[in-house]
């Protein structure tokens, strides 16, 4: 792949700035069940609901390792071409905070269970890989996630609510690789995606299934790393921009007038759009981290491995490739319908329905990228809610390829699909929209047409060409839109002569 | 025949089962004698309801001709780290005072399962932190022993257990839960002339068990002699898959097991537990003890155990950084004490409440452990402690390649009058010096009872076994148990 030199720079009154981010997901694991304990993950479910008396630390209670979750985050970490750490460890976050019961947070911070990866971005989505780039993965660990506190529920108490507290997290680090707020976009984009394929994570942002703490520092082009900020939590790809475009302008001013960047974690205020300090490196917790001794160390055998590995889809990139290379789809129908899964997956049953799929592969792309999306858009629909299933669509596709309809009738009779659920076929059949290929009925037609036109067939035959769209027109206009337009192409080519 | 609240669990099962009597009487009796001992601030919470259920159950299951469970008809005491449902469980501490578990702990679960009535729950070391009783916030427990000098000094009943140890050897209750952290069964149990016994780390589910330091504590017997230990211990402790440290294994038939004939086995002595100003009757006892198991058959074998004089400051390093980290979640939020002071926040509510809540032992104990754990210092105390840790097991494995079983004393003095050494917490971690060392290595050890210093008060003895090796650790106790021929008890003065 083609590595590219970001361009963003920040413009300073003494020069130019170069932006360095990191970004360390937390992208919550799918698992019925919470990290430790077997209570209910369910989203949405009314508060202290889902709540274990292991969640809710009461005396006495002890954390059993949810063996889904490792699995899920070891299949994460292979699909990331990440190094599996078949020992790994969990140590004891220890700080106070009302939504964190135990007082600490079960997480991994010596040996962690993944470690290096990486996540291939690009910045062209219509053709990826003419500009990609590598992001390196530092590591993956797992961890829990806390509670949350409600501050709007009384004058002035504070509820807990301890629904999220124990459910399993995958925090995943990057290298400090990127350099421009589209590139951090990107990288999100694309972790979210295999995240997706995986199934390990649903990449929802805005249930909070995955969010974001970006690490921002500038420098002079070429300079070694700057001192970085924290900006913790953002939840959408909108955000992580914003939070870079602000933090690296933010720092150069503080640079640029004399200042220091002060090592500390930020908070985001989308309404205002700006970060603001929540503490200092001085005021920083001191987390006394030291391996859990409730729980023993995670010793993962090569079978299981080895399962996890089986277990895997085929990824997007792979997938991309062999949409390219094997069903000879354009760069870009081959990025659009592997972004996600399930487009992907939907477009693959369509193509099961076809004896050489090959063949008929780049057709139904080309429906799928632009009359399905556009349907599916108007509706604000998801593609699995889909009116219309991958082989209606293939019914739909094949009344076209066998000339039994026209592009232009195939959009109606997609709008009708729409809205009854009936079959392509059917509805062919019921409003007679059935292409007329019958030479005699056309020929008789394009007859009447030039009895009717005599002038125009005077222009025409004199000279005026332009006058062959006109014929077209008018003969499709007299047979409703139904003749097979090569028919009719043919046939007056060779009456006008 | 003996009085029934002479008896110990072999006794009563015995009894129950032969119908000299029925365990509703067994658990009356009981009852009564919990009730009549109040002066020793030995149980917190009487549940003679609990004690008679069973009693009646087994007497029904017994009149039914069904097979009774190795506890049947004994009603015992449960030292108050136990979650027990319905139960008010407080671990000696203000900060959950008034807790009510909704959960039984899987330790006290399995008693009842096997027939065993519960009869209250013990005073004890505020979170099993203490040697003498003291630290509860409930008061101390008196011991029912006193001096033979004729005074009447209230003496320390050994701690953690203490409650534990007080209604055993008071025959207040036939035997008792206790927990062992750094010697928390083994010292209390020399202290009153009981035998105590903590197994192998993982025997007994921590589920349900109020933590001090998870990677240290176990459940395990407190009880008249050797088989009533093997009896309940069979009773108390096998896998749980709640606690991830619970060992996969099947629980030994130990009472089958028992033998005295120690031919074939070498007991190790090492000679690092010789240690200073021990006072000569304790290294005389141990004497008799050495000659003791000859007598049963066994080789006398000396040893080394050359980190042994780290053991103590390795643990007082450990197991307060543990209780440091278990000890947080009692933050006044969800359950037990809540000091919310006029306008206070949450942080002000935490300080209130954990400076209200919490005893001084259980507050430096807290410090410690933070303070061990600090960025700065994680390296030089909690990394080097856990370094000694393993080399002290390195020791035992080296002293197994010579010998099966070790014999020391369990603690380096006897019972010591209540406030004597309050005020010294260095004097009083020393207590612990013999019993910490298995307790970093996991093994199983017990304190046996073997003989009375100068002022009558009791001694014991303490054998440590290889992991697993139980049996063997009953089998050199059953041998002293028969050799020491003890048979003291306190006199009733309560």
């Amino acid at each position: 792949m083609n590595m590219t030199e970001s361009t963003y720079r920040i413009q300073g009154a003494t020069g130019e700035w170069e932006v360095v981010i990191g970004l360390e997901v937390h992208a919550q694991i799918t698992s019925n069940a919470k990290l430790f304990s077997g209570a209910s993950t369910e989203f949405g479910a009314e508060p202290n609901t889902q709540v274990s008396l292991v969640d809710a630390a009461m005396p006495g209670m002890l954390p059993v390792l949810n063996k889904e979750c490792v699995r899920q985050a070891v299949r994460t970490g292979l699909a990331l071409n990440a190094q599996i750490n078949k020992y790994s460890r969990f140590d004891r976050k220890n700080y106070f905070y009302a939504d964190l019961p135990q007082g600490y947070q079960i997480s991994q911070l010596y040996h962690p269970i993944v470690g290096e990866g990486k996540v291939e971005i690009s910045l062209d989505e219509k053709d990826p890989d003419a500009h990609g780039k590598t992001v390196g993965v530092e590591r993956i660990h797992i961890e829990q996630d806390a509670g949350k506190l409600m501050h709007d529920q009384h004058p002035t108490m504070s509820y807990v609510d301890l629904n999220r507290c124990g459910v399993a997290l995958m925090e995943i680090v990057s290298m400090p690789d990127m350099t421009s707020p589209k590139e951090a976009a990107a990288y999100v984009r694309k972790l979210r995606s295999i995240l997706r394929y995986v199934g390990s994570c649903d990449g929802n942002m805005e249930q909070g299934s995955m969010r974001a703490d970006v690490n921002v520092s500038v420098r002079k082009p070429g300079d070694k790393l700057g001192i970085r900020t924290e900006t913790k939590n953002v939840n959408s790809l909108r955000f992580i921009q914003q939070v870079i475009e602000y933090e690296a302008q933010r720092q150069v001013d503080v640079l640029e007038e004399g200042g220091e960047i002060v090592q500390e974690t930020r908070l985001f205020d989308p309404d205002r759009n700006e970060t603001r300090s929540m503490r200092s490196k001085e005021d920083a917790h001191d987390y006394r981290y030291f391996p859990d001794p409730d729980l023993l160390p995670l010793e993962l055998e090569d079978d299981f491995i080895f399962d996890c590995k089986a277990s895997l889809p085929e990824l997007p990139d792979e997938k991309r490739a062999r949409y390219k290379n094997v069903l000879g789809l354009s760069a870009y129908n081959a990025a659009v319908l592997t972004a996600e899964h399930e487009t992907a997956l939907w477009f693959e049953e369509l193509l099961e329905t076809a004896e050489q799929p090959e063949k008929i592969a780049s057709s139904a792309a080309n429906w799928l990228t632009s009359e399905l999306f556009g349907a599916l858009n108007k509706m604000g629909l998801s593609i699995e809610q889909s009116p219309v299933s991958p082989q209606q669509a293939a019914e739909l596709l094949g009344l076209i390829a066998d000339g039994t309809i026209s592009g232009k009738i195939a959009k109606q009779v997609f709008e009708i699909m729409l809205e009854t659920g009936d079959g392509a076929a059917k509805i062919v059949e019921e409003k007679g929209l059935k292409q007329e290929s019958d030479t005699g009925a056309i020929e008789k037609v394009i007859a009447d047409v030039m009895a009717a036109n005599e002038d125009k067939v005077a222009e025409y035959r004199g000279g005026k060409d332009k006058l062959f769209g006109f014929f077209v027109g008018q003969t499709m206009k007299a047979m409703q839109g139904k003749a097979n337009p090569q028919v009719v192409n043919d046939l007056l080519k060779k009456v006008l002569g | 025949m003996a009085e029934i609240f002479e008896l110990g669990i072999a006794g009563i099962r015995t009894g129950v089962a032969a119908g000299d009597f029925t365990a509703k009487e067994v658990a009356e009796t009981f009852v009564d004698r919990v009730s009549a001992a109040k002066s020793l601030n030995a149980v917190l919470v009487e549940t003679p309801e609990h004690a008679l259920a069973a009693a009646e159950a087994t007497d029904k299951a017994k009149a039914a001709g069904e097979a009774l469970g190795k506890m049947a008809g004994v009603p015992i005491g449960m030292k108050d780290l136990f979650c027990t449902e319905g139960v008010v469980t407080t671990a000696g501490s203000l900060i959950l005072d008034g807790f009510t578990p909704q959960y039984e702990s899987t330790v006290s679960a399995n008693l009842f399962k096997a027939g065993a009535g519960m009869l209250g729950k013990l005073n004890m070391d505020q979170f099993a932190m203490g040697s003498s009783n003291e630290t509860s916030a409930f008061g101390n427990v008196i011991s029912p022993w006193r001096r033979n000098d004729g005074g009447n000094t209230d003496l320390a009943p050994g701690g953690s257990s203490g409650g534990s140890a007080a209604v055993v050897s008071g025959r207040i209750c036939p035997a008792a839960t206790g927990t062992d952290t750094g010697g928390s069964i083994r010292q209390p149990a020399a202290f009153v002339g009981i035998t105590g016994f903590k197994p192998t780390y993982g025997r007994c589910s921590r589920w349900g068990t109020i933590a001090f330091a998870s990677s240290l504590d176990q459940a395990g017997p407190m009880a008249h002699d050797v088989r009533d230990c093997a009896i309940m211990l069979e009773a108390m402790s096998g896998f749980d898959p709640k606690d991830s440290t619970s060992l996969d294994l099947p629980v030994p038939e130990w009472e089958a097991g028992l033998k005295s004939d120690l031919t074939g086995k070498r007991i190790g002595i090492p000679k690092e537990y010789r240690v200073d100003n021990m006072p000569p009757e304790i290294d005389a006892l141990w004497q008799k003890g050495i000659e003791w198991l000859k007598d049963a058959g066994a080789k006398i074998v000396d040893v080394s155990l050359p980190h042994t004089k780290y053991a103590l400051p390795a643990y007082y390093i450990i197991a307060p950084a543990e209780a440091s980290s278990n000890l947080a979640r009692y933050d006044g939020v969800r359950y037990g004490m809540r000091d919310l002071p006029d306008g206070a926040g949450l942080q002000d509510m935490y300080a209130a409440t954990r400076e209200s809540g919490f005893g001084p032992e259980v507050k430096r104990r807290i410090m410690i452990g933070t303070y061990v754990l600090s960025a700065g210092y994680y390296d030089a105390y909690y990394t080097q402690a856990q370094k000694v840790r393993t080399l002290i097991s390195q020791d035992f494995d080296k002293a197994w390649e010579s010998c099966d079983l070790l014999l020391t004393p369990t603690a380096p003095s006897a019972a010591f009058g209540l406030g004597e050494k309050a005020d010294d917490p260095l004097a009083m971690y020393l207590n612990d010096v013999f019993t910490v060392p298995s307790s970093l290595a996991g093994l199983p050890a017990m304190s046996v009872p073997a003989g009375l210093d100068g002022q009558g008060l009791p001694l014991g003895l303490q054998v440590i076994g290889k992991a697993l090796d139980e049996q063997g650790v009953f089998n050199a106790g059953l041998a002293l148990e028969e050799r020491a021929g003890f048979v003291a008890k306190p006199e009733q003065w309560w």
